[in-house]
């Protein structure tokens, strides 16, 4: 297939690309992907901005032919490596040449990796996905900033972060490790835990697993679906009148729960999927400061920069 | 209408290497002008004389500004082209319908209408649901920004979310009145994702069809399976999701390049490249029904209760349950006569006339 060029011969614009699941049966599903490429369409970091989706259109096999650039950046909007990140991804955007051992990576630390895909000659700078670059603590902290409406949320509360967990991708409960183990070390919450919904450590024990009498709750999905409004707030034992529909905070014996939400919800997201494409080489200058200061107020750093 | 000094000397400077164009022809020779339309011809033109001339026909020239002097990709100017049925109206002809109300295309279940500005420059595009045509513009919710388009897509009219964008369930209600030729394409692409540069491919002979084979050997995970599918199933399978009440795009693809599938392939202009995850999904369902053998069972019906179950099932698998009225006791379908044939033939387990499905059913 041939590249259709602009005319012009200027055809060296910058674009982003965030891949996300999406869903035949959930419409809120895709809501995050469009609200940080809303975000950093704002931003003005890149000439073009595009959604796709493994269940939604564009599809990941059509999206490069309708981005009108010679080279792009991949983010993918997962939260850990494994099927989609290394198969599945790769596979439908045609990378000629993709092996998954390109990225380096121990289960959290795929960087980028650049090969031209087969159908349109695009030049695609493929990154980790955003949930296991090292920015998702910040995301998180936010997420419980955000949920207590509390800036210097930390001492005095737990903070559980909470996984899907399976059998079938030990990636996935190293990403939800590897986060919690970073803020226990980093920030002055008093009790960090790594928790799952299918796995040992279970978010059913929460309030087994916390001394604290305050316990923020951040679930690591993308969106906000079956698992994040219904499964989890059950599996803790809040009290709920409906998908959703739950008492932030709730009581659990003598816990208060601070319930977030998809941490994908949050708008600070927008700068790790920044980060993602900055660490590939795209050139977004100051994109990732405008980006930072337009969803939150104040950054502190807690975690060395890389 | 007035031809713009910029013009005038973008038509000079790009007559050194000749102008060619909608019926427009612009040459020099010697320092002189030709100037040449369908039926017209000027000789021996000075600059002057050649402005003189580009204004008296200034829609040729404007027409040539706009369609050779504004940076866009081949597909953009094939499809913009295509609106305004450039191939098949000469200029004089385009631009009075362009003036006097529009030229109107449908694409898929939208309805897109090319017209002048107020300068007679510049292209402006409008778009709205093709049973909108005859809406009154106050009585619809007007947007400018193709970002809106995400969200006009995404449920129909009663409220049910859409998963398949091209499925003719497209909501009604809204206008796009006055978009850039850009600004038109970048709405399309939300509201049928990557169908005009497909379609702009296959005019060209360079659509990248990937049939059912390749596309099922593709899968991984879940879907692997899939490709236990083939022949008749497929027949059904495409029947089931792909036929023009379903979705908009016209299927090119097969079972393999020399297996056709009989299935119609629809009517619709723009073209279907491979199975959608969609159908991928649907058939991975299916694969996991079709590995049941079948068996024989024995009910008692009377014919018009055989003739209901008929009816429920086309009246399901057409979408037609939501029309039925309340008391339409005539119709198969209707509620009142699906209660009762529950409430007579089926037992308490919901089986019917309590016929066990399987030899471990041991419901008693």
């Amino acid at each position: 297939m041939s590249r259709v060029h602009a005319r012009s011969g200027t055809d060296t614009k910058q674009a982003l690309v965030i891949v996300a699941h999406g869903s035949h049966l959930n419409p809120d599903s895709s809501a995050p992907t469009f609200a940080h490429a809303d975000t950093i369409r704002e931003s003005g970091a890149f000439d073009v901005v595009r959604e796709t989706f493994w269940k939604e259109e564009p599809s990941v096999r059509e999206v490069l032919r309708i981005v009108e650039a010679d080279e792009v950046f991949v983010v993918p909007l997962f939260i850990s490596e494994g099927y989609f990140t290394e198969q599945v991804i790769p596979r439908e955007l045609r990378l000629d040449g993709w092996d998954v051992s390109a990225w380096e990576s121990d289960g959290t630390s795929a960087d980028h990796a650049t090969y031209e895909a087969a159908d349109t000659g695009t030049t695609v700078h493929y990154c980790g996905p955003v949930g296991t670059h090292d920015s998702m603590a910040d995301v998180i902290i936010q997420r419980a900033r955000s949920v207590t409406d509390d800036p210097t949320v930390g001492p005095g509360f737990g903070l559980a972060v909470v996984g899907h967990g399976t059998e079938r991708n030990e990636n996935s409960a190293k990403a939800i490790h590897y986060h919690a183990d970073r803020i226990r070390e980093q920030h002055d919450f008093e009790e960090v835990r790594a928790l799952f919904m299918d796995e040992s450590p279970e978010v059913d024990d929460i309030t087994d697993h916390f001394e604290s009498e305050d316990v923020v709750v951040v679930p690591l999905f993308v969106a906000d679906g079956f698992h994040t409004q219904e499964d989890i707030p059950a599996d803790m034992g809040l009290p709920t009148d409906g998908p959703g529909e739950y008492p932030v905070p709730g009581t659990v014996g003598e816990t208060r729960i601070w319930y977030s939400g998809a941490v994908g919800t949050e708008p600070l997201l927008a700068d790790a999927i920044l980060e993602r494409a900055s660490d590939a080489g795209a050139e977004i200058s100051d994109a990732i400061e405008r980006v930072r200061r337009s969803t939150r107020e104040t950054r502190d750093v807690v975690v060395g920069e890389p | 209408m007035t031809v713009s000094r910029s013009h005038i000397a973008a038509l000079r400077d790009a007559a050194d290497t000749g102008v060619s164009f909608d019926g427009l022809s612009v040459t020099v020779d010697d320092g002189t002008y030709t100037f040449a339309i369908p039926d017209e011809r000027h000789t021996g033109l000075d600059a002057a004389e050649l402005a003189d001339v580009a204004t008296a026909n200034n829609a040729y020239v404007t027409n040539w500004y706009h369609w050779t002097r504004i940076d866009r990709t081949d597909s953009e100017q094939t499809y913009l082209r295509w609106l305004e049925h450039a191939d098949g109206l000469a200029v004089p002809q385009r631009y009075d319908a362009l003036s006097e109300g529009g030229l109107t295309r449908l694409w898929g279940e939208l309805s897109i209408t090319t017209t002048l500005d107020r300068d007679e420059a510049q292209r402006r595009y409008s778009i709205r649901h093709e049973n909108d045509t005859n809406t009154d513009r106050a009585e619809l919710a007007v947007y400018d920004d193709p970002l809106d388009a995400r969200e006009i897509a995404k449920h129909d009219d009663d409220g049910h979310y859409r998963p398949l964008k091209t499925a003719p369930t497209l909501r009604t209600g809204w206008l796009f009145a006055d978009l850039s030729g850009h600004e038109l394409l970048r709405t399309i692409d939300f509201l049928y994702p990557a169908t005009v540069h497909n379609w702009y491919l296959e005019r060209h002979g360079e659509l990248d069809v990937s049939h059912w084979r390749e596309t099922a050997q593709r899968q991984t995970g879940i879907y692997d399976l899939i490709e236990e599918l083939g022949g008749d199933q497929l027949e059904w399978l495409t029947e089931a999701c792909c036929v023009d009440s379903q979705c908009l795009k016209r299927r090119q693809w097969d079972e393999s390049d020399d297996e056709p599938l009989d299935t119609p392939r629809g009517d619709g202009v723009f073209p279907c490249r491979e199975p959608c995850s969609l159908v991928i999904a649907v058939a991975r369902k299916l694969t996991l029904l079709e590995r049941e053998q079948p068996r024989e069972y024995t009910f008692e019906l009377t014919p018009s209760e055989k003739e209901q179950l008929e009816t429920l099932i086309d009246a399901v698998a057409e979408g037609r349950t939501e029309e039925i009225r309340e008391a339409d006791t005539d119709d198969g379908a209707n509620r009142y006569r699906a209660r009762y044939l529950r409430a007579k033939r089926f037992d308490e387990h919901g089986r019917l006339s309590g016929v066990p499905t399987s030899e471990d059913d041991t419901e008693n």
